[in-house]
């Protein structure tokens, strides 16, 4: 048992390390064939290469116009593709060609094939691990956190740096226990889905190596038991998000959220770190444990400078005003790494490290009170964004930001388990409603609204399933999210009669709890009132460019990506019995009331006027939800671009004052010698008159000074 | 004394491969390209040998000594030995070393470049040498020897920038050998100082006197002296300018060992002279030096972020790394010393990478101009993007790959510097530091996206509007991201015709080979360490901390 922690930890890992250098295996192959051909055949063989991560190579056969139907193969449909018989059809190639292209195409898909598998068994195995270290303490966290078990884990070590010394330590608790079954199997319903959302992309295998990759780091997260392997996992997760929301890197905008996505959260972890310095300096050691039972000798200065350092680092990972604006853009990548990351797992890890050190942030006041403004003006600001976006993705984007913005306002509304809680259920349905965004988008070939409609008799599965996942995220009984809702609410309610915030504090966070709920109501109604209902607008979708959109003609989406989705459905409708409901029926009732008056609302512009967007019911502000309220542009102006233009100033300095000193004195010493020279020309009278000079020179010195 | 053959036969191996070639010429001749992978290879045997026979359990102190006088009229001693901060240095030099051969040997081969075809005799024998020198400069515990092996370094890389450099090689060469050249003699005054105070020239001699027998007055001057020199060779803001156009004009087996050896040869002298010999002195410029790392670092980065060629990018980067390392140093503190030590070794070996990889690409394209380079490298040669993308990835300081635990270090040390150092001043440069870490972050990712992403197609040189404005910004995106995968087909529909399988198309471009075997072969013992290094940086700490401890005795 002690080492299932680390097993965890290491399963996805080797996965991810295997599949990444076998994801370029059956290269070999086909340059062993080149050689016989000089200088064309080499070129070739370096094209074809199949597994290799171009969209250019190995893709089934790029039509041209000389190809008989596109329809011959349907992209997404499984098994559908007849690889080794298709290029004969292509008259025009040379023999060589057609030789080269089956191998090509064959090597692609049994790449992927073992790919899929490399990353489905050790997710499913890392999953059967981590049910297993949570079975004995089950739901414990949750329903009581005075029954504290010892962890289950070891240390494997000890790095010395001269000062406080890293120990790596992996080990299990209540609240990681729980954690590591939500990541894995999240991951797990990921990885499946995966296999048919993308099932014909060449670089399938570095895809699915980065998930591995991201879950182990996730896990590595839940599981440390010291503040840096913590922090190492905590960076992974964000490279992993970096490499993920670039997938499809040919487009420079997808190329540019990455960027935004790391660099944003990169700023959080910079003052996450310096956190982590400054409690680990404090108590001398940087394992969790003895950290934590530092906090009470510690100063109350100390502690809210650190845990004001540590809010940077989640406010970057959660996505919490003011470093929110990556998670938008991070829509740009494949649908299932918006479900596995920016919903239900590396943007709960913010929310995971608060729950964690939450002693810490019980000691410093200020700090939750700074937690508890962040969270009410990005729950409200997020939820309006949300209702006017028209990509779908993104308004699941803007929702998340709130969703977990009331995670953060129930930890400082002082209860961790109220917030672990959502988090859990949150994982569970908003994993579940990317995944059906997922397949909606699969199905439409686009992510705006505006093209979707009537969808619910064309997808019966993805509706049903999408409208549990929409009425969980309102709060709708019996449907998780109302549970665990309805337990962040009662906290903050409690927060109002307690002294852990400051009156306004808490006041302005049950306001903006309660306005929330509401906003959530109308915004769940319209996309779902848009997307499955109404008339069919996408009358017919312009052919798309060949290969270009994952049209299918098939109903629904195939089998590999509906079962996660089902499979998802179940908690995400049930798991709120799980954790002993605390009821109470007051802040229920109103919760439910103002989710439905929202959606009522939404409903009624929508009735009036089914083609129209219902989000025309925000007015004048319609344009600030769209845009966010501008904060995007609002970072361009004061940092991006001041970082630019200093960049440029500092070159121009570098090259002219900098290099000009060097410059100008190596000049200088040119011309100091040029003046020497003409002393040195040759001419022997004027040498023996400087010598001349020169003794008269003494002479009179001599005579002068004697 | 026992083992000490391992040192000599360190040095011995490279100089007498030299030598025979200056006596053998022209039975060489045919083998040229074998023989100096085998004798950098037989030199390597050693300093396998020497990491594996170190007695780990006194890291602090030198072991396989050699000792014998030199000069006795002058007391000088050819003294050698290795310690734990010698130790992976000599290794990383020697590898590094037979990297670059391996990377000769078969390369170049179809390709008529300038370079093993052009004097490849006086290539060998020059890198021969400079291998001489820069393991010598670790071996040594004598500081006239140190400045002897310091300063034979610099006449082959002089040579191998102005012969077989671009095309402006001999400015640059110039520049190198003046600049550097001028900071030696500030350091040679520097170490006669101590010599005149102290009495003795040995190294160890001196660590153990902690600086005792010469006035704070006399430290600080000699520090100074001696700082100077070093911080031209680390190079440290704003002595740093020979080096972009050392970088940009030298070859590419140049730039690696510059990167990897020769710059760390400057902090090396922070290490094992400046601070232990002259610990008064390092307390009281420490709080300049830090500051002046941390300019360092923060410029560096953003030179970085507005240049064009990929390879005098990679050139600032240095700048920056060595300020975190310098940062490390200026705390005085045995966590920001092990620091600045571990952020030496993963940097000569990211950056050695990296160079490799530059001059792979400027090897494809002709042009290291990254507008020209138009992007789309993953596209093209999938296996070089993806290496690249590694390589920068680790250099940005990524936690699990070897460039994280030194700059963490380094700043866990700014953030509790040694007593009598300012803490207020070392919060201040640990904030600008972490800053200067993220614009790292975004110079090498701004630098992915140019090269690696995008369509391959764009690949004609584009002189973008106002050059450096060209610089994709990480712009607010308001546009709704296509979700469709436009990977598979849609983007090879659009390619160049060149890039079919037909042959009849024409010739193919050469520029398409990805990574070739000997490429592989040279690059991959550098991969492999930095994530070694990464996941376990208990292998080097463990090395180091022994050794910071003696070396900080006197300062902390």
């Amino acid at each position: 048992m002690t080492t299932f922690p680390l097993l965890a930890v290491l399963l996805p890992f080797i996965a991810a390390s295997a599949a990444l250098l076998l994801s370029r295996w059956p290269h070999h192959r086909t340059t062993t064939t080149a050689p016989r051909d000089p200088s064309p055949g080499r070129s070739a063989s370096g094209l074809s290469t199949p597994g290799g991560s171009a969209p250019d190579r190995s893709a089934p056969s790029p039509p041209t116009p000389a190809e008989p139907t596109p329809a011959e193969y349907p992209p997404a449909v499984p098994a559908a593709v007849p690889g080794p018989t298709k290029p004969t059809s292509r008259p025009h190639q040379t023999v060589k060609e057609i030789k080269a292209h089956p191998t090509a195409e064959a090597a692609n898909q049994r790449a992927n094939t073992r790919a899929a598998w490399l990353a489905i068994l050790p997710t499913a195995a890392a999953a059967l691990v981590t049910i297993w270290l949570a079975w004995g303490p089950g739901f414990a966290f949750l329903s009581d956190g005075t029954s504290t078990s010892p962890p289950t884990g070891q240390t494997y070590g000890t790095i010395v740096t001269g000062g406080i010394p890293i120990s790596l330590t992996l080990q299990a608790d209540n609240l990681s226990s729980i954690l590591g079954v939500l990541v894995t199997l999240v991951a797990l319903a990921v990885q499946i889905y995966s296999v048919g959302y993308l099932k014909d992309d060449p670089r399938y295998p570095s895809y699915s190596a980065f998930i591995s990759l991201f879950t182990s780091a996730m896990l590595l997260v839940v599981y440390a038991g010291d503040l840096l392997v913590l922090y190492v996992g905590w960076e992974i997760m964000g490279l992993c998000s970096y490499l993920l929301i670039g997938h499809w890197w040919e487009d420079r905008a997808n190329s540019r959220a990455a960027i935004k996505a790391f660099l944003v959260t990169r700023l959080g972890d910079v003052g996450f770190l310096f956190g982590i310095f400054v409690l680990g300096t404090a108590a001398g050691s940087f394992r969790i444990s003895e950290v934590l039972a530092k906090v009470p000798e510690m100063s109350t200065a100390t502690l809210v400078t650190a845990t004001m350092l540590l809010l940077a680092g989640v406010a970057g990972k959660s996505a919490q005003v003011p470093l929110h604006t990556w998670l938008p853009d991070a829509m740009a990548g494949p649908t299932p790494i918006s479900a596995l990351i920016h919903a239900a797992t590396m943007v709960a890890a913010g929310i995971f490290i608060v729950a964690r050190l939450f002693p810490a942030f019980q000691h410093a006041p200020p700090t939750l009170d700074v937690l508890a403004v962040v969270a009410a003006l990005g729950m409200l600001g997020a939820a309006l964004a949300a209702l006017a976006q028209d990509d779908l993705k993104r308004v699941l984007a803007y929702s998340t930001v709130s969703q977990l913005a009331y995670m953060a306002g129930g930890l400082a509304a002082n209860s961790d388990t109220a917030a672990i809680f959502h988090l859990l259920t949150h994982g569970a349905f908003k994993a579940l409603l990317f995944l059906c965004a997922g397949a909606v988008i699969h199905h439409v070939g686009s992510n705006l609204m505006t093209q979707m409609g009537g969808l619910r008799r064309e997808l019966p599965v993805t509706f049903v399933t999408m409208t549990i996942g929409f009425a969980a995220l309102m709060g709708i009984p019996p449907a998780s999210g109302f549970f665990s809702k309805d337990g962040v609410l009662l906290a903050m309610d409690d927060a109002l009669s307690s002294s852990v915030l400051t009156d306004a504090a808490a006041f302005l966070l049950y306001g903006c709890a309660l306005a929330t709920v509401a906003v959530t109501g109308a915004y769940a109604a319209r996309a779902w009132l848009r997307t499955f209902f109404g008339e069919t607008r996408a009358v017919a979708l312009p052919e798309p460019e060949p290969g270009t959109a994952h049209v299918v003609d098939v109903r629904e989406a195939p089998r590999t990506m509906l079962v996660p989705i089902v499979l998802l459905a179940v908690p995400a409708l049930l798991l709120g019995f799980a954790g002993e409901p605390h009821l109470d029926l007051g802040v229920a009732a109103i919760s439910v009331v103002l989710a439905l008056l929202g959606a009522g609302v939404v409903y009624a512009f929508w009735r009036s006027d089914p083609i129209a967007d219902p989000a025309r019911l925000l007015g004048p502000l319609r344009g600030p939800c769209e845009r966010a309220f501008y904060v995007d542009g609002l970072y361009a102006a004061l940092f991006v671009r001041p970082v630019l233009a200093l960049a440029r100033l500092v070159v121009r300095t570098d090259d002219v004052v900098v290099d000009g000193a060097v410059r100008g004195s190596g000049r200088s010493a040119r011309g100091l010698s040029g003046v020497l020279r003409l002393a040195q020309n040759g001419n022997v009278q004027l040498y023996v008159s400087g010598v001349l000079a020169g003794v008269l020179l003494i002479a009179v010195g001599a005579v002068v000074f004697t | 004394m026992m083992g000490g053959w391992l040192p000599i036969t360190l040095l011995a191996v490279p100089l007498l491969g030299a030598l025979l070639l200056l006596l053998a010429p022209h039975a060489l001749r045919p083998i040229l390209r074998t023989y100096g992978l085998v004798v950098s290879g037989i030199a390597l045997a050693p300093a396998v040998l020497l990491v594996v026979t170190f007695d780990y359990g006194r890291a602090a102190a030198p072991q396989f000594e050699v000792d014998v006088p030199w000069i006795p009229g002058l007391g000088l001693r050819f003294h050698l030995g290795v310690d734990g901060i010698s130790l992976p240095l000599v290794a990383l030099t020697a590898l590094l070393t037979f990297l670059c051969f391996v990377y000769l040997c078969w390369g170049r081969t179809r390709d008529s470049g300038p370079f093993m075809s052009d004097r490849p005799r006086a290539l060998v024998f020059t890198l021969l040498v400079l291998e001489v020198g820069m393991i010598g400069t670790f071996l040594a515990l004598d500081l006239l020897l140190f400045f002897v092996f310091f300063e034979i370094v610099l006449i082959p890389m002089y040579f191998l920038i102005g012969i077989w450099g671009g095309e402006g090689r001999r400015g640059a060469a110039v520049k190198f050998i003046l600049y550097t050249l001028l900071g030696s003699v500030v350091m040679l005054l520097g170490l006669l100082i101590v010599w005149a105070q102290a009495g003795t020239l040995d190294i160890e001699a001196l660590t153990a006197a902690h600086g005792s027998g010469m006035s704070r007055s006399v430290q600080i001057l000699a520090f100074v002296a001696i700082g100077i020199g070093l911080a031209v060779k680390t190079p440290m803001w704003p002595l740093h300018t020979w080096l972009p156009d050392a970088h940009t004009e030298a070859p590419t087996v140049g730039s690696v060992l510059l990167a990897g050896v020769l710059l760390k040869m400057g902090t090396y002298g922070f290490a094992r002279i400046a601070i232990p010999v002259l610990p008064e002195g390092a307390a009281a410029v420490a709080p300049w030096l830090g500051a002046f790392a941390v300019v360092g670092i923060v410029y560096g980065a953003l030179a970085c972020l507005a240049q064009r060629d990929l390879k005098r990018m990679i050139a600032y980067s240095s700048v920056g790394h060595m300020g975190f390392v310098l940062l490390g140093f200026a705390t005085l503190t045995p966590v920001g010393t092990n620091g600045a030590l571990f952020a030496n070794v993963a940097h000569g070996l990211i950056t050695g990478l990296l160079f490799f990889l530059a001059g792979a690409i400027k090897e494809r394209h002709h042009t290291a101009d990254m507008p020209s380079l138009g992007g789309g490298l993953l596209a093209r040669v999938p296996r070089l993007g993806s290496v690249l993308t590694f390589a920068a990835i680790a250099s940005l300081g990524l936690p699990g790959l070897a460039g994280f635990w030194g700059e963490m270090l380094a700043l866990l040390g700014a953030f509790q510097p040694a007593n009598g150092l300012p803490r207020g001043l070392f919060l201040t440069y640990m904030v600008i530091g972490g800053l200067g870490a993220l614009l790292t972050a975004a110079y090498f990712l701004v630098m992915l996206s140019r090269v690696t992403h995008g369509r391959p197609h764009d690949t004609t040189p584009q002189p973008l509007p106002g050059t450096p404005a060209g610089t994709p910004r990480p712009d607010p995106i308001h546009a709704t991201p296509d979700e469709r995968p436009t990977a598979p087909a849609a983007s090879s529909g659009r390619l160049p015709a060149t890039i079919t399988l037909d042959p009849s198309t024409g010739p193919p471009d050469p520029r398409q080979e990805d990574i070739t075997r000997h490429e592989l072969l040279a690059w991959t013992p550098l991969v492999v360490l930095t994530v070694l290094f990464g996941l376990w940086p208990g292998l080097l700490l463990s090395l180091t901390t022994p050794a910071v401890q003696v070396l900080l005795g006197a300062v902390s």
